[in-house]
């Protein structure tokens, strides 16, 4: 089931987990048997249309499901231990100190009330053993770090005097302030201008490189992720279609819905006819056909694609959920 | 196959969401089964109830202050015991529920044809006339409804003379408490006139000669259905106990025609001496009434309001 | 800062200038008010002369000039019922309702909002459910019939509170107080738990759902994502991003109290201004009436403008004019 370890000890492994909602019509699984692995430092994309479960993913990791969403099977595993199951408190010490995480607002995610500097103190004063002197000159040095200028008069503002650029910036700064091992950032940069994404995740990049940070970067443009994950997570309906080194995916797509998504990018060089759109829409979660999820919207869908679920199998250097890749594995390494 | 088909309507109604918040609310069930309740016994009184409070013939001083009937001193035929003047306390509720419920329910559906009149007026004529009808709304709703109410009766009472005043009361009342609540309806109807005014089909409507505001009407009254009418619910509760209070405060309907609030006020005179039945039982009513469409009002309003889910 | 300011008391003198003429139209256009001061023997020229001489033959506008410089010297004419300058009357009121209110406030302050904070933060705790029962049928009771309930437990059946009045007064120059003696307190106690359930209620409704729709927020989920403790998420953040409504309402809702007082101290004989209203409504006494929705339209525009100062200060996005908005 799991795509077998990285050479180095992985950071964070999640198990076969599954998050449902009970509803009054049943329940719904949102989260479907997901699993994969992040090695310290790695950056992995998650990638995916709204609703396909990756944020929902994140959230289960950090441990802020929004209620009644719940974790109902498989595991979590930080550094060695089981967070899963962790009582209130005790995540609440690993959340911002060993797994930090941004949202996709700047806009809503910093208290209006409080300056910034505020909000910045408190956290690095909950989670390391700072007075208040030093921890407003670490909040100082974090703002300096992902590029506010002025920031000795900035630090005093509030959220409101800030550009929604800015405040992402004062965001990823307080999700670095206790220097966690792992961010989930969750659609980092879709609120913003396009002009101030890239800046924004270029910015993400480095200081996660300089500090170490992996990084879970949940989105649905596969374009950030080409750019800047190391691998890539493919999700559909709760579950992980394709996964693997993000060259490996965006150049030899193996799922027919892998292969739909990388036609919905324009990179340069590429034949504009080529664009292609995945026609329907994702299953509703309490819809979800029989077999392959995908198998209503697939072009290549046969017989077995309609009774039977497909298990993730490793095809050269990725994992794959397709009956098409049932083959024996001597030709299945070759895309079609 | 008419049959069918109206069978599978019901169905679907019986499935639809707001039927399922209905269902899956005991609560919700038990205030609509007491306020039908309620209402039916109301309207019925002068066939259910057992005397007519009004008709001195049937009155006997000699039953004045009986306790109710599971007291020592009860007696049959009075089960809620008897007021200061042998009237039966159960008879004088229900009789006095009539004037309650119809104050509640005249002065609710006066509030509401005001306010959506000029809620229709204020949106679609914008400018002066909106911005006027809308700061009589602001000063009217930073002043308490019962204070615009006790008002509004006073000054009645000052332009007319004391028994013409008391001919009138009821309507006096219906005007003075409908008067003091229109200012939500105008505003959640102003509100969606606002929304349906730039849409294309009323600026389409104009390119082709139609009168707009008909066109309008039409599109808006549906969409207000909803919002109005949990406004009403909630009114309703609020305007009956506003008609008891001024009752009660000795400035609503007068005691030869009294309401519930009416009732409570007699029967306040009496609480010291022990008699605690003849203002206990009307109080009651009124508090199980109100919180009966309360409930009902606090059930539609998260029915009908999709946010919620 | 001074230009909101200096707004909101334009408002202010607007809403009072319409409210004045209002109270100028009760005074001159209900009832007659020359009848009111002369016996029936008095002749048509003697009515004509008495006329002339209080001006009631001037022009409308000039009558309304006077009106509201009389109504700013105090002077606000004579009760018909009592015979007395209706400016003494009130301010020999003024005390007891000013202070039932204010005693309401606190209780329904220092009662709904932690009530409040608590069905927010469990809301499908079984003492949450118990609240949010209670404040249902806390709105259903008409405020008399909790009096009427209160004195028939605690002043008929137990016998240990005062049923009516004020206890015992004292005077302190014009202002009289019965916060100082033991039986001034006692007597508080029925009274303004009736006058303040409802606001009660009001408030623990409002900070409960205030407090659901803050804790659904992302500033709240990131303040968690943050590893910040339950204390600083529910109090310093989450309570503190409530109180712009809560003060706005519970400012209101004190505007609403001393109106209400009316129908408490109708109740428990409160010696205060708004059994002082009832009665001028019943006898149609048009002086005391008009001065009297003066005097609370007066402390209703008080109010408003204390509110709107006090979430000035507590919401620094109002506070615009300060350097460096939007780099």
């Amino acid at each position: 089931m799991a795509v077998p370890a990285l050479a180095n000890e992985p950071l964070l492994r999640v198990e076969d987990l599954r998050v449902e909602f009970p509803t009054r019509r049943g329940r719904l699984t949102a989260v479907d048997g997901v699993s994969f692995e992040i090695a310290p430092g790695e950056v992995l994309g998650v990638v995916g249309e709204s609703g396909a479960g990756k944020s929902l993913t994140g959230a289960a990791i950090i441990g802020l499901l929004e209620p009644p969403g719940k974790i109902t099977g498989g595991q979590i595993v930080l550094e060695g231990q089981r967070i899963d199951n962790l009582p209130y408190h005790e995540m609440r010490q690993i959340r911002g100190r060993r797994i930090g995480a941004i949202f996709q607002d700047p806009l809503t995610s910093l208290n209006p009330l409080y300056t910034i500097g505020r909000q910045l103190t408190e956290t690095i004063r909950t989670h390391l053993p700072l007075g208040e002197t030093a921890a407003r000159e670490r909040a100082l040095a974090l703002l300096r770090a992902v590029g506010i200028p002025a920031a000795e008069q900035r630090i005093d503002q509030y959220p409101h005097q800030f550009s929604g650029g800015m405040r992402q910036r004062v965001v990823i700064a307080l999700a670095l302030a206790a220097e966690p091992r792992l961010i989930i950032a969750d659609e980092p940069t879709t609120a913003l201008d396009v002009s101030i994404q890239a800046q924004i995740i270029a910015l993400l990049k480095r200081l996660c490189r300089e500090h170490g940070t992996a990084v879970m970067l949940v989105t649905h443009d596969m374009g950030v992720i080409a750019e800047t994950a190391d691998r890539v997570a493919v999700m559909y309906a709760g579950r992980i279609v394709e996964i693997g080194p993000v060259r490996e995916v965006v150049r030899h797509a193996r799922h027919p819905y892998t292969v739909g998504l990388m036609g919905s990018i324009p990179l340069v060089g590429r034949d504009v006819a080529r664009l292609a759109q995945i026609d329907g829409a994702m299953p509703r979660l309490n819809a979800i056909p029989l077999g392959c999820a995908f198998n209503p919207r697939c072009q290549k869908a046969f017989d077995i694609c309609r009774t039977q679920r497909p298990d993730l199998r490793r095809v050269g250097p990725v994992a794959v959920a397709c009956h098409l890749f049932d083959m024996p594995p001597a030709d299945a390494g070759r895309p079609p | 196959m008419a049959s069918g088909s109206s069978e599978r309507a019901l169905a679907r109604a019986w499935d639809s969401d707001i039927a399922y918040s209905f269902r899956s609310s005991p609560l919700t069930m038990a205030a609509a089964a007491f306020t039908a309740l309620y209402l039916l016994g109301a309207m019925l009184a002068p066939w259910i109830a057992p005397q007519d409070p009004f008709d001195l013939k049937q009155l006997d001083l000699l039953n004045a202050f009986l306790p109710p009937v599971w007291e020592v001193e009860g007696k049959a035929g009075f089960l809620l015991g008897a007021d200061d003047q042998g009237r039966d306390v159960l008879s004088t509720i229900l009789y006095g529920s009539r004037v309650s419920l119809l104050v509640g329910f005249a002065s609710v559906v006066l509030a509401m044809l005001l306010g959506i009149g000029l809620g229709l007026i204020s949106g679609y004529a914008g400018g002066a006339v909106d911005a006027f009808i809308m700061r009589v709304a602001d000063v009217q709703l930073s002043f308490p409804a019962i204070l615009i109410a006790l008002l509004i009766d006073g000054v009645t009472r000052g332009l007319i003379s004391a028994q013409r005043h008391e001919e009138l009361a009821v309507f006096v009342l219906v005007i003075s408490i409908g008067l003091s609540f229109w200012v939500q309806y105008a505003r959640t109807v102003r509100g969606l006139v606002l929304v349906e005014k730039n849409k294309e089909y009323v600026l389409a409507a104009r390119v082709i000669g139609l009168p707009p505001a008909l066109i309008m009407l039409r599109h808006v009254l549906p969409n207000v259905l909803g919002p109005v009418l949990v406004i009403a619910t909630i009114n309703l509760g609020v305007a009956i106990i506003t008609e008891a209070t001024l009752s009660f405060l000795g400035v609503g309907v007068p005691s030869t025609q009294p309401s519930l609030g009416t009732l409570i006020r007699i029967g306040n005179d009496y609480l010291f001496s022990g008699e605690w039945w003849i203002t206990i039982f009307p109080g009651a009513a009124l508090a199980l009434l109100v919180l009966a469409v309360n409930l009902l009002g606090d059930w539609l309003r998260d029915a009908l309001n999709p946010k919620l889910h | 800062m001074i230009a909101f300011v200096l707004r909101r008391l334009l408002q202010a003198v607007a809403v009072m200038l319409v409210v004045s003429l209002i109270s100028f139209a009760l005074f001159n256009f209900v009832g007659d008010p020359i009848n009111n001061m002369v016996g029936q023997e008095t002749t048509l020229d003697e009515r004509a002369e008495l006329r002339r001489q209080l001006g009631l033959e001037d022009p409308i506008p000039l009558r309304f000039a006077r009106f509201i410089g009389n109504a700013l010297q105090g002077n606000l004419g004579v009760s018909y019922r009592m015979a007395e300058p209706v400016g003494r009357l009130i301010l020999s009121r003024l005390p007891a309702t000013l202070e039932l209110s204010l005693a309401a406030a606190v209780f329904a302050l220092l009662v709904g909002v932690p009530m409040g904070v608590y069905c927010g933060l469990y809301p499908r705790a079984p003492l949450a459910r118990l609240f949010q029962a209670v404040s249902l049928v806390g709105v259903s009771l008409p405020t008399f019939l909790i009096g009427i309930l209160l004195i028939l437990i605690f002043a008929v059946h137990l016998n240990i509170l005062p049923s009516f009045g004020r206890g015992e007064a004292v005077a302190l120059g014009w202002w009289t107080t019965g916060l100082l003696t033991a039986a001034g307190l006692k007597a508080l106690i029925l009274p303004a738990i009736t006058l303040g359930l409802f606001q009660m209620t009001l408030i623990m409704r409002l900070v409960r759902s205030e407090m659901l729709e803050v804790l659904r927020t992302d500033y709240i989920k990131f303040a968690r994502a943050r590893g910040l403790s339950n204390r600083a998420v529910h109090f310093s953040h989450a309570l503190r991003n409530t109180l712009v409504p809560v003060i706005t309402i519970t400012g209101l809702q004190l505007g609403a109290i001393i109106a209400f007082a009316v129908i408490t101290e109708t109740v428990f004989q409160w010696p205060g201004m708004g059994l002082l209203f009832i009665q001028s409504v019943q006898f149609a006494d048009v002086p005391v009436m008009a001065s009297y929705l003066i005097l609370i339209a007066l402390l209703f525009v008080i109010i408003n403008l204390v509110v709107d100062l006090l979430y000035y200060a507590v919401d620094p996005r109002l506070r615009l004019d300060r350097p460096g908005k939007a780099a």
